[in-house]
């Protein structure tokens, strides 16, 4: 089978993003940048299809800023066989991202679309609902376990109460938590090797979509802070404020 | 303005995560209908016409959402959105896994995590793990969103009176089957309604000491949360998730209980009314959020809180 991976360049998970003072967005100059890490285990997860026999080639797709060749570096780097970049300096929300992934599909038509469950960035956890929903095919979202049958794949979910396992006709689209595997690192000459590998850039006018932002940010702001309270010294002291202080127990 | 929430449940009780979100749609407009979707789940609808404020409840019951697959509550859904200008769902992990895919299908942009209505089509949701605060303002035509349940107080279970219609389901799309589940079973609260939370992390060492914290849970009513460290390690399940990524709680009380405190981690718990945490490390992050501190070693200081409990308790 063919799987296409989806990996979104985001401001990397260890840094503590400020809103600009203007509030107009975030700060995002000199700020590290990585792959989300649910697209890690993404692609993570295709690679292992492919070790097992079960997928024959992998594509990554990112979607964004020139910078994103990076991201799609990394996946190759990975394990990845080649790379897509949609180029664009638009932001993009994710429905015009399903929708650009949408007309991917429909050129590279894969068995198998792999994301992540949510970008760390806008939190939105959406794309692959949506991407699924504009293909037609079922969704195993929040996958802690994937494995491909014939025709079929069963994916099972982390849900509220537990987990959820679902059968899905493919082609289906799969999002990732983070149960579902641990992701390799990258060796250092795989990174040279994955600067041979081809990788295609097209833009969203090629592709014939409208990428138009729907939703406009009016304004970015941090929340109030919560103050530090106090130290204890011992816990009969801390059942005594949560007693006769805090009203909590 | 008509408003369509779409009902959690597990077709045979109506949970609580829908009433926070009934409480967003009172914030939209007075005419507000809520969806259940499931099999055999008219009990659940009974419950839903009794909430306030809600004018009608459409019951669609029909085998094939007896597991509510997204495939097919998606086409339901768009099925009945005819003149509705909004629909929400809540935050959850069924809301999350449908609502995307009914606004795909509509050709909208979907909302999430709305913690706040400022006016029809604006809204303020958190990004970057809560560290900051977006205000979006939707120009579509129907404002599809999920509805964080801890930032909207639950809407009264009792004394409403709204109609029970039949809606027509949609045909099975055929193309998703349940398989089975596996959930967690526990006398405990649920963690996203829970009065009084204890979580536990990484420091917690196994899976098997967190029963010195299941031991004080008991003792206070409460449920039991994780980092997720402690919930890669196979600790607790991984519905005990607290996190930008897992749940998100604002319970009265919440222990961390060798949790560092990541932002991750953070953003599933900060809004809590009152923080406790017990780390025996004074430079862990979570004592900047914490109302209450304590820099001690959890394997003696949580035996010894369950023993303050006891006293607290014969005390009266
Ligand atoms: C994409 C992504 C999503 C994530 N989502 C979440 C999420 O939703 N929720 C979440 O929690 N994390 C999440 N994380 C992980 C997060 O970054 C942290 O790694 C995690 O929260 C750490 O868990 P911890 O505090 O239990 O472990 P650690 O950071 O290892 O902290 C353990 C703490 O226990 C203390 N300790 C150890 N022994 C004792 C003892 N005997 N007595 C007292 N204290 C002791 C230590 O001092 C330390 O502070 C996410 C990370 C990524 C990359
Ligand atoms: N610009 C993008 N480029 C590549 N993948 C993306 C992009 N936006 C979203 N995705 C994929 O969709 C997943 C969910 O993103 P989101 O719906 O924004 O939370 C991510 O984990 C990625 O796999």
């Amino acid at each position: 089978m063919k799987i296409l991976v989806a990996v979104k360049r985001v401001v990397d998970y260890n840094v503590k993003v400020r809103a600009k003072a203007d509030g107009s967005g975030v700060e995002t100059t000199n700020v590290k940048m990585s792959m989300n890490p649910f697209d890690e285990i993404a692609v993570e997860e295709a690679i292992r299809l492919q070790e097992a026999g079960t997928a024959k080639e992998i594509v990554a797709i990112s979607l964004g800023i020139a910078a994103c060749q990076d991201t799609i570096r990394t996946a190759l780097a990975m394990g990845a066989d080649r790379g897509i970049l949609v180029e664009t300096e638009v932001e993009l929300q994710p429905l015009a991202v399903a929708k650009l992934l949408q007309a991917v599909v429909d050129q590279e038509k894969p068995d198998l679309v792999i994301l992540g469950k949510q970008a760390i960035d806008d939190d939105a956890n959406q794309t692959g609902q949506m991407l699924a929903a504009l293909l037609g095919w079922p969704q195993g979202t929040f996958a802690s376990k994937v494995e491909v049958g014939a025709g079929t794949v069963n994916v099972t979910r982390e849900v509220d109460g537990g987990l959820e396992t679902v059968a899905l006709k493919l082609p289906a689209v799969v999002t990732t938590d983070l149960r579902l595997n641990e992701p390799r690192f990258v060796k250092l000459p795989n990174i040279m090797k994955a600067k041979k590998k081809p990788l295609a850039v097209f833009k969203p006018a090629d592709l014939g979509v409208d990428v138009a932002p729907r939703l406009i940010t009016l304004k970015v702001q941090e929340p109030p802070k919560r103050q530090a309270g106090i130290k204890v010294d011992s816990v009969a002291t801390l059942v005594d404020k949560l007693h006769n202080e805090a009203h909590a127990i | 303005m008509s408003i369509l929430v779409i009902a959690e449940h597990d077709n045979a009780v109506l949970k609580a995560a829908t009433l926070n979100t009934i409480t967003a749609a009172t914030q939209l407009g007075s005419d507000i209908a809520v969806l259940v979707a499931g099999h055999g789940c008219g009990a659940v609808a009974e419950a839903a016409a009794q909430v306030a404020g809600v004018k009608k409840v459409l019951l669609a019951d029909a085998p094939h959402y007896a597991y509510q697959l997204a495939e097919n509550m998606a086409a339901l859904v768009v099925s009945l959105a005819g003149g509705y200008s909004h629909i929400l769902a809540p935050s959850t992990a069924g809301g999350k896994n449908t609502l995307p895919r009914v606004a795909a299908l509509l050709d909208v942009a979907q909302i999430s995590d709305v913690i706040k209505v400022e006016s029809a089509d604006t809204f303020v949701r958190p990004i970057y793990a809560g560290n900051v605060l977006a205000t979006v303002q939707s120009k579509d035509s129907v404002k599809v969103m999920t509805v964080r349940g801890t930032a909207f107080p639950a809407a009264v279970a009792v004394g409403g009176s709204a109609s029970i219609e039949a809606a027509a389901p949609a045909a099975d799309a055929g193309i998703s089957r349940f398989v089975g589940q596996q959930l967690t079973q526990s006398d405990r609260p649920e963690l996203t309604a829970a009065r009084v939370i204890v979580s536990g992390g990484r420091g917690m060492g196994n899976g098997d000491n967190f029963k010195l914290l299941e031991d004080v849970a008991d003792k206070m009513g409460a449920a039991v949360g994780a980092s997720r460290a402690a919930v890669d390690a196979g600790f607790v399940p991984n519905d005990y998730q607290v996190g930008q990524t897992g749940k998100v709680v604002a319970p009265e009380l919440y222990v961390a209980v060798g949790i560092s405190g990541a932002i991750q981690h953070l953003a599933g718990m900060k809004d809590s009314k009152v923080i406790v945490a017990i780390n025996k490390d004074e430079e862990a992050p979570i004592f900047q959020v914490a109302d209450y501190g304590l820099v001690a070693d959890l394997f003696t200081a949580i035996p010894e809180l369950s023993k303050e409990l006891d006293k607290l308790k014969a005390a009266g």
